[in-house]
């Protein structure tokens, strides 16, 4: 399946144009590979420097007279604060400073334009257990943490809210003065065609309730900064943040000096997952503290407050209507989703249309109504967990289609390959598909479980699962799909600026230096920025110098989330690698008196193939480049085509393309303890071309690995306003030995929206495996799990369900009493063909 | 209350002045510049930290420098040998092993006192050995081929 929209012949003089740059760019080489980088499995560029400790992370990060900060955190999960008192920390020998929410200006913020809730220290109120009151710099860690210990702070306890059921009833407690209603952060309604009408026309009609409960990132690095204000007044901060850009410009407002002045630098990150895409407290308090100390002060969170810090999964209640034909058809869907958002609004308002604007992506969805609320409770703020906001509703849906295909008597594969949304073309909702690699994951995956086999038609649920001789465990196997968005389509502040920018420099080495923003959290980014270069300059990716996320010296980009990278400093890093190409191909032709378009670079020499002796080395390329056209920089820019739905809301959604992934489970349950063993997990991921498989595969495991830890035991549980468990050992995480093999089919669709065609691959194989999961478990003992985590306790209660006749199910039992906002009534837009020329900003 | 030690670390040893109750991965880090080994929880959970002492993988968090005095300890730093990769570090940097490396450091010493004690073990055995590892980024998926790999070269004459 490939499509292709005018590419260009690289190497030639003429500027390239905004569709298809991959094809053009690879030399006419006589080689058996298309591609002298692209698709080879090599090592990431900064691999050496990961496996000898040489990475520099944040808190690796020690200089000179470096003082050491602490946070204060509340200890109340909601509470009006009365008095600070930091006289007895101030007089501690070793204490340089000691900071409250009186000594930052009185600005409150927050990653969204709409949600500026937020304060470093708070002043008047604390709306969690962990909230920041007060900060202290010291000689040492242990000082600083004496200290902190002995500032006097007097609260005023007040009723803490800790479920969205509770934040609803009790309008009378406000957790903030803002939003949609009394703690209703924030409610939608979005109405594509009459679902009423939809679900008449069905030959079956399905409502389900599910409950997808809350998790957290848990990255192996803690969050840490170090922040360094000069004499000069400027300031400088290192920190392990996904976002650079957006840390830059909110440091600026928070501190209320000049951006001009502020240099924020992504240390590597040693896992993010989305959970350190905010500004944070640490990060805000850092700088402050340098600012009066004059002294470069790092704070480095405990993993207790990274549980704090958090900016996770939602807990999502879902109820969710479907109407079916008997083929399996969709008519119509109606989805409600209420999220429990926490203390604050972070990415909160794009979460809850995320719960509900991905689904139409996949199948064949003609009309489509979403109602979304967001609630806020006493508890840490959920934000963009890998996968941001679909997961939920990925679960419920899949496991609805699940429960249809009984039903109907049909093989789930088979129903779901014969639903699938089509390609280039709108869904109900208004998104442009583009290409659509989903029917070969599913065959791929159907094919290597040997899933007919396993499956083998649905069992009559008293008769249980296919019993294993000898002991209480059944095996099941499940089936579940999904697609996501290759980064957002609108930046989370509005403007029509470039959403990634590179640039190039070649020096007369022959070495090329990147500089982009983006900021490499394991995924691989600063590889990519070398290997696209090097691809089209005829380069090895080792001469190309990447030099990320550095915002005096970086061109912007707007941060590692949404699966954007590849695909936005991709098109940009080819853009700027082209416009080097021309210049340097027109030096070389000049030189060899010949067309610039008859030169191939390739094994760092630039020729007419046919005349190869006569290549000149790269560097010397770049010399003749550089003698007539002065010193070679080149910049490249990228923004997503233009294509937000026309209706309000309609700019949560939209991304160039979406991936797509189709995921097998195989597992056993204990009949006897509940308890479940995986075996294996095969998943097909359409990734558009695998620019590294090596790497692609790694994003694919790692998304599978992370879906098995929220299917099967990562929750985020509160007690009395406080949280469970702030730790490692009792946050329970999968480790090698509840892992299971894992096996990745990498579908190639050649979008012509990516670089060289390639699509994500660092979250969205995280959201089939999760109901496939539970629809094996179903498969296996007959037991409806409608709630994640599915624990052995949820497994023994279904089986006694079963035992006394009653249906397996086991599940959130009912729905808020909740009025949801007037729909934004819009036609449907599902099966219109995708605008011929999507309108892509600096594309010439 | 400090202590005058002297610590053998990577085959140097080291005469330091140190709080006694500061741990063996603050006393790497911070006062020897080891920042190799890293921390994902302090209190003994999560194995980011593990260091070798005299070949045994043990969690430097956890670890009191004063109780080492005589002990041998390795750290990722002092796995290459004269500029040549241990054949962990080259098969975890050339199967991608490494996504964000946090976990890296821990897991390689944890793999290399295996492959001492067992050196071509098997899958299972490997998972058991590392199990005291978290990793939240490759799944383990690589992280267990790059150790049999690494095995495998190290048993087949070069
Ligand atoms: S830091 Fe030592 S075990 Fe986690
Ligand atoms: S590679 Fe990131 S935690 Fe293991």
């Amino acid at each position: 399946m490939s499509v292709e929209s005018g590419g260009s012949s690289a190497g030639s003089a003429r500027a390239t144009d905004g569709g298809r740059f991959g094809r053009g760019a690879e030399p006419p080489s006589e080689g058996k590979h298309e591609f002298a980088v692209i698709g080879r499995p090599l090592p990431k560029i900064d691999a050496w420097a990961k496996v000898t400790g040489e990475t520099r992370y944040a808190d690796d990060f020690f200089l000179p007279r470096m003082a050491y900060g602490r946070l204060l955190r509340s200890p109340h999960a909601h509470a009006r604060i009365r008095s600070i008192d930091a006289t007895r920390a101030r007089a501690l020998p070793g204490v340089y400073a000691v900071i409250t929410g009186a000594d930052l200006p009185r600005v409150k913020f927050g990653i969204l334009p709409v949600s500026q809730d937020e304060e470093a220290l708070c002043t008047e109120k604390v709306r969690m257990v962990g909230d920041a009151v007060a900060a202290v710099a010291a000689v040492d860690e242990e000082t600083a943490d004496h200290a902190c210990r002995l500032i006097d702070v007097e609260y005023e306890p007040l009723r803490a809210l800790m479920s969205i059921e509770e934040s609803l009833a009790h309008p009378e407690v406000r957790i903030h003065e803002y939003g949609d209603g009394p703690n209703v952060h924030k409610n939608v309604a979005l109405q594509f065609g009459d679902v009423e009408a939809a679900f008449a026309r069905a030959d079956l009609v399905r409502e389900d309730v599910f409950f997808y409960e809350g998790n957290t990132h848990l990255p192996m690095e803690q969050h840490a900064a170090v922040a360094s204000a000069g004499p000069d007044g400027k300031l400088t901060l290192w920190s392990s943040t996904q976002t650079p850009h957006y840390v830059h410009r909110l440091l600026a407002k928070i501190l209320e000096m000049p951006a001009a002045h502020i240099r924020v630098v992504a240390t590597p990150v040693g896992g993010g997952f989305g959970g350190k895409l905010d500004p944070f407290a640490h990060e805000i308090a850092a700088c402050r503290l340098s600012q009066l100390t004059g002294r470069p002060v790092k704070i480095a969170c405990t993993r207790e407050e990274v549980f704090y810090i958090h900016r996770g999964r939602h807990p999502v209640l879902m109820w969710i209507k479907t109407g079916f034909t008997k083929h399996g058809e969709i008519t119509g869907c109606h989805l409600r989703t209420w999220l429990d958002g926490g203390a604050y609004g972070s990415y909160g308002v794009a979460s809850t249309f995320y719960t509900g604007v991905i689904n139409p992506v996949t199948y064949k969805i003609p009309v489509y109504k979403f109602e979304g609320a967001r609630v806020f409770t006493n508890k840490p703020p959920c934000g963009p967990k890998r996968g941001h906001g679909t997961p939920q509703p990925r679960f419920a849906l899949e496991c609805q289609i699940d429960k249809a295909a009984e039903q109907l008597g049909l093989d789930p594969a088979e129903m779901r390959k014969r639903i699938l949304a089509e390609p280039f073309t709108k869904t109900a909702n208004h998104l442009t598909v583009t290409t659509i690699g989903l029917g070969e994951c599913i065959d791929r995956v159907v094919e290597a479980s040997g899933w007919r086999a396993k499956w083998g038609g649905w069992r009559s649920q008293s008769e249980g699962a296919s019993a294993a001789p000898s002991d209480n465990r059944r095996r099941g196997v499940g089936i579940a799909c999904s697609a996501y968005l290759t980064g957002a389509g609108t930046a989370v502040y509005w403007n029509s600026m470039p959403h990634s920018g590179v640039i190039v420099r070649a020096d007369r080495s022959g070495g090329v230096a990147v500089l982009c923003g983006a900021t490499d959290i394991g995924q691989g980014s600063d590889s990519i920025l070398a290997y696209l270069p090097a691809e089209i300059l005829g380069i090895d990716p080792k001469d190309v110098h990447v030099h990320p996320a550095d915002t005096s010296l970086t061109p912007v980009d707007l941060g590692s989330y949404s699966s954007r990278v590849t695909l936005m400093c991709g098109m940009a890093a080819i853009q700027a690698s082209q416009r080097l190409r021309e210049v340097v191909a027109r030096a070389v032709a000049r030189k060899l008196e010949v067309d610039p378009g008859a030169l191939a670079f390739r094994e760092r020499k630039v020729g007419v193939p046919d005349d190869w002796e006569k290549a000149v080395d790269f560097a010397q390329a770049v010399e003749l480049a550089e003698a007539m056209h002065g010193v070679l920089a080149f910049a490249g820019s990228y923004a997503p085509p233009k294509r937000a739905g026309k209706y309000k809301g309609g700019g949560v959604g939209p991304s160039p393309c979406y991936s797509y992934s189709a995921c097998v489970v195989e597992l056993s349950v204990d009949e006897e303890t509940g308890e479940i063993e995986l075996h294996d997990v095969w998943i097909g991921h359409d990734i558009g071309r695998a620019l590294n498989p090596l790497l692609v595969e790694g994003q694919v495991e790692g998304s599978v690995y992370m879906g098995i830890g929220e299917a099967l035991m990562e929750g985020q549980v509160f007690r009395n306003g406080v949280h469970k468990q702030p730790s490692l050992l009792e946050y329970k995480s999968p480790t090698t030995l509840e892992t299971p093999e894992i096996h990745t089919f990498l579908v190639e669709t050649d979008d012509p929206e990516g670089p060289f065609g390639a699509k994500e691959a660092g979250q969205g194989p995280l959201l089939p495996v999760i109901p496939a999961i539970a629809n094996a478990v179903y498969h296996a003992v007959g037991v409806r799990c409608d709630e994640v985590p599915i624990t052995p306790e949820m497994i023994l209660k279904g089986l006694e369900l079963r035992r006394r006749g009653k249906a397996a199910r086991v599940g959130p039992e009912r729905i808020p009493r909740f009025t949801f906002k007037e729909p934004v009534v819009v036609e449907s837009a599902f099966g219109q063909p995708a605008d011929a020329i999507a309108v892509r900003p600096f594309a010439q | 209350m400090k202590a005058r030690l002297s610590l053998t670390v990577n085959g140097e040893t080291h005469d330091i002045l140190v709080p006694v109750h500061k741990t063996l991965l603050e006393v790497l880090r911070e006062d020897l510049g080891l920042t190799g080994t890293k921390h994902g929880c302090e209190l003994g959970e999560c194995g980011t930290c593990t260091v070798l002492v005299n070949g045994e993988p043990v969690l430097s968090c956890l670890a009191l420098p004063a109780d080492l005095a005589d002990a041998e300890i390795t750290t990722v730093e002092g796995m290459a040998e004269g500029g040549r990769l241990h054949p962990l570090q080259q098969a975890f940097a050339e199967l991608g092993a490494a996504q964000c490396g946090y976990c890296t450091p821990g897991i390689l010493l944890t793999a290399q006192a295996l492959l001492a004690d067992r050196p071509s073990p098997t899958r299972q055995e490997v998972k058991e050995a590392l199990a005291g590892n978290l990793c939240r980024c490759t799944g383990y998926t690589k992280i267990l081929d790059a150790v049999e790999l690494a095995a495998l070269r190290m048993g087949a004459p070069r």
